[in-house]
């Protein structure tokens, strides 16, 4: 399809420091992102992963580059609330029960009462937290709260979905099935999800494009289509072509696993 | 049983003695016992160890006064308390929004702590009078600077990510500050509240030790230890104790109601 | 690293140029710059007469005016020292006691169910009242004078001691705990190996509390009728005299305030060269 990409990087650098100290987080990072895709940036520490995603949503300043969103610059697409953040750990506010933390971007965004009510009892129960309205996080386990937290990003319906290593605090079980709840929630949604990991596995089950990224500099080393069907299973995992396709990554970032000589 | 075993290992063992409030009770009474034998035995003189009986005597004989002593203490405690925690908060608010101004700042207030503030009483005196008024400014100088740090760290703990969500909201200032900050601060600003009550009747009495009108306790206790009438001193103690846990369990109770979120310890 | 305050959380705020310690430097003397002019100010402005505020030439005046006994700042560094001293027996006796009562807490749980209540609620009643009791009990029993403020010195250690002595004695991991079981030690091996040294950030905590609290308790027992040596005497003295020599009430509480920092300072020294591997977490 010829449509334009629904973000766009252009040539960004992303640098630390000064003259004396500097470390350079991206450098001349390019990628576009279509409408609907779900795509991983995968690396080890330090790639500059989750630097860029917070390039994307205005979080931080490219030193050098430009990205759009939608045709238009990250600041005006954080102002005019286009995409949802979800942080690794939880961030839920203490103070707050499940529901109200779920309803936070909605105060802060001035949207009436009336049409809150029906849109957060569906989000919270599509997460599985539709018994949990009232408990407050601290009743909650690690998965329950991360649910939460992605409850909450979906509350104001935004059409993009940042993810940085949301489920990297979770244990294996929970993470796989959390995979799965999150692939049930986009191919319901058809948000375009960007998602940050260091999870090879997580990547290519998740994904339709994978985009692997290795630090020193934080660059991308290469792009993977991953062609397999949707919707994805448990039974996915153990296919051939899953472990060919890490296979794959997995060579891409040799020099991560295996060390410099 | 060992130690280690009995506060680790064991499984509660729900006797009489376990509740919370049967030992100290026991402590209580076998102390006030033993002070009254020894007192019955060694036959000190009255001034210099007076038995709980008399103190007694002299607590349910003056309570009506003692009671109003105290009052007069306890206004000028809780009146330097609003002054000095009123003006701590406000003073928080200004100096967290710029880290320049905390960092020139904070150390003063830190180091304000080691500082006998107590000991300007006297000026307090010259500016204000030997009356209520000076004490009220001595309680607010010294429940400031707690107040103030303990602010500053509070509205300043917020974690960045949980200040970047706001961002990614583009929540003004002002919702950032209503939604996020004041509600993280808020643990901070009790631990310093409750501190502060025990700061104000403490500062409230012993600024009375500098000068004062007679009815109020610290100058009564003072007064009547001068002439050797201990009885007296230490029913209007009891009264000064009273007044003080009375104020401390009403900010508990303020921070129950304002905090209903927040784990206390037993329930975690 | 320092707290971050708001401005600084937002990533995109640059850092600066000119290192931040000049800038502190500048901060500094400009506050005291500014304090000496609203002082000035204030008494020019508001014909603020000397006895309620002295120019501050005259409270640096008062420290150098001669006496029958000698330069006033000699005399109230010995009364100073005089008050360090009764502060320091107090604040050594109020640490110990402390320490050995909390040890006792620990280990035996009965002891501190019945007793702890009353020691947490020591910190929130104005104790400190019975004051002017043992200073007259303590002179009719012959006792000699600086004795009764030692002991309400020791009496304002005492409490923050034993409070956060035994919360650093309970703060011992669980699992160091089986650890120490795992190598079958003894109570006193565990106490002695893992316990103590995880309680001495919390006792630095409490000592540096005590520090200025015995200076405070020193001086509340010179204020009683009869004692006749200590900063807190000259305070009292200095309040009477105020009309007739302005400069001095001051003088005397500034030593005092300088007396409280420094006593806080050696403590935060001292802990500083023998705390290096922990910061206790800060209590919420």
């Amino acid at each position: 399809m010829a449509e334009a990409p629904i973000i766009a990087i252009d040539k960004v650098s992303k640098i630390y420091g000064n003259a004396n100290a500097r470390t350079v987080a991206l450098q001349d990072v390019s990628l576009t992102i279509q409408k609907g895709e779900l795509v991983s940036l995968v690396g080890p520490s330090g790639c500059g992963k989750s630097t860029l995603l917070r390039l994307v949503a205005d979080l931080d300043t490219p030193s050098q580059g430009a990205i759009t969103i939608n045709g238009h610059a990250p600041e005006q697409a954080r102002k005019q609330r286009e995409y949802g953040f979800v942080f690794q750990a939880p961030t839920l506010y203490d103070w707050r029960t499940v529901e109200r933390n779920a309803r936070l971007p909605l105060e802060v965004m001035g949207r009436p009462a009336d049409t809150w009510q029906a849109r957060l009892d569906k989000m919270l129960a599509m997460v599985g937290l539709r018994d949990f309205h009232h408990h407050y996080p601290w009743q909650l386990s690690g998965g329950m709260q991360q649910r939460a937290s992605i409850a909450r990003a979906l509350s104001f319906d935004p059409a993009i979905l940042l993810m940085d290593e949301p489920f990297g605090a979770l244990d294996e079980f929970t993470r796989e099935r959390m995979n799965m709840e999150l692939l049930d929630i986009w191919e319901t949604t058809h948000k375009t999800i960007i998602f940050v990991t260091h999870s090879i596995a997580e990547a290519v089950f998740l994904s339709s494009r994978i985009v692997v990224m290795t630090p020193r500099p934080g660059r991308i080393a290469a792009t993977v289509a991953v062609d397999l069907p949707y919707p994805r299973n448990f039974e996915t995992r153990e296919s051939p072509r899953f472990f060919e396709l890490v296979t794959q990554v997995r060579e891409t970032l040799k020099e991560e696993f295996v060390g410099h000589a | 049983m060992s130690a280690l075993a009995a506060n680790e290992m064991a499984a509660p063992r729900r006797s009489f003695w376990d509740r919370p409030w049967v030992a100290p009770l026991f402590v209580f009474v076998a102390v006030l016992a033993v002070w009254e034998l020894i007192v019955l035995l060694l036959r000190p003189p009255t001034f210099l160890l007076p038995p709980p009986t008399l103190i007694w005597q002299s607590l349910s004989s003056q309570f009506g006064a003692l009671m109003s002593y105290g009052f007069n203490t306890f206004q000028e405690a809780v009146g330097g308390f609003l002054i000095g925690c009123g003006l701590g908060l406000l003073a928080a608010m200004v100096v967290a929004r710029s880290r320049w101004l905390a960092d020139l700042l904070l150390p003063f207030a830190i180091a304000s702590n080691s500082v006998p503030i107590v000991a300007m009483a006297p000026i307090a005196i010259v500016w204000f009078g030997i009356g209520p008024w000076s004490k009220v400014a001595i309680v607010a100088v010294m429940c400031f600077f707690p107040t103030m740090v303990s602010t500053v760290r509070g509205l300043t703990s917020a974690a960045p990510d949980a200040v970047a969500l706001m961002h990614s909201y583009a929540a003004s200032d002002w919702q950032i500050f209503t939604k996020l900050r004041v509600p993280s601060a808020l643990p901070f600003v009790f631990n310093a509240l409750k501190i502060c009550t025990s700061v104000s009747m403490i500062g409230a009495i012993v600024a009375e030790f500098f000068g004062g009108a007679v009815n109020y306790l610290g100058i009564y206790i003072k007064t009547q230890a001068g002439i050797l009438k201990t009885p007296d001193a230490w029913a209007a103690i009891v009264v000064a104790c009273l007044y003080g846990l009375a104020f401390y369990f009403a900010i508990v109770l303020l921070e129950r109601w304002l905090m209903p979120w927040h784990r206390h310890r037993d329930q975690r | 690293m320092a707290e971050s305050v708001l401005s600084t959380t937002d990533p995109r705020a640059a850092g600066s140029g000119t290192p931040r310690w000049l800038w502190l430097l500048i901060g500094y003397l400009v506050t005291f710059g500014i304090i000496a002019v609203i002082w000035e100010g204030s008494k020019a402005i508001f014909a603020i007469p000397d006895y309620k505020l002295p120019h501050l030439a005259q409270i640096v005046e008062a420290f150098f005016r001669p006496t029958p006994k000698g330069p006033t700042w000699l005399i109230l560094l010995q009364d100073a020292l005089y008050t360090a001293f009764e502060a320091f027996v107090g604040f050594t006796l109020g640490s110990i006691t402390g320490f050995l009562i909390a040890a006792l807490f620990q280990r035996y749980a009965p002891v501190r169910r019945g007793f702890l209540p009353y020691v947490i609620a020591s910190q929130t009643v104005p104790i400190i009242a019975v004051a002017p009791m043992i200073v007259v009990g303590m002179g009719s029993l012959g006792a000699p004078p600086w004795l009764s403020k030692s002991i309400i010195a020791a009496y304002l250690t005492f409490f923050p001691v034993v409070i956060n002595v035994l919360r650093g004695l309970e703060s011992v991991d669980r699992d160091a705990l089986l650890l120490m079981r795992s190598y079958a030690a003894t109570d006193n091996q565990i106490f002695r190996l893992l316990r103590l040294p995880a309680s001495v950030p919390y006792l630095f905590t409490a000592l540096k509390i005590s520090a200025t609290a015995s200076i405070i308790g020193a001086i509340i027992g010179e204020l009683p009728v009869g004692s006749t040596r200590g900063i807190g005497v000259q305070i009292v003295v200095g309040s009477q005299y105020n009309t007739f020599n302005p400069g001095f009430l001051w003088a005397t509480i500034l030593t005092a305030a300088l007396l409280g920092m420094i006593a806080y300072a050696v403590v935060a020294l001292v802990e500083r060269r023998i705390v290096r591997w922990k910061r206790p977490e800060r209590e919420v």
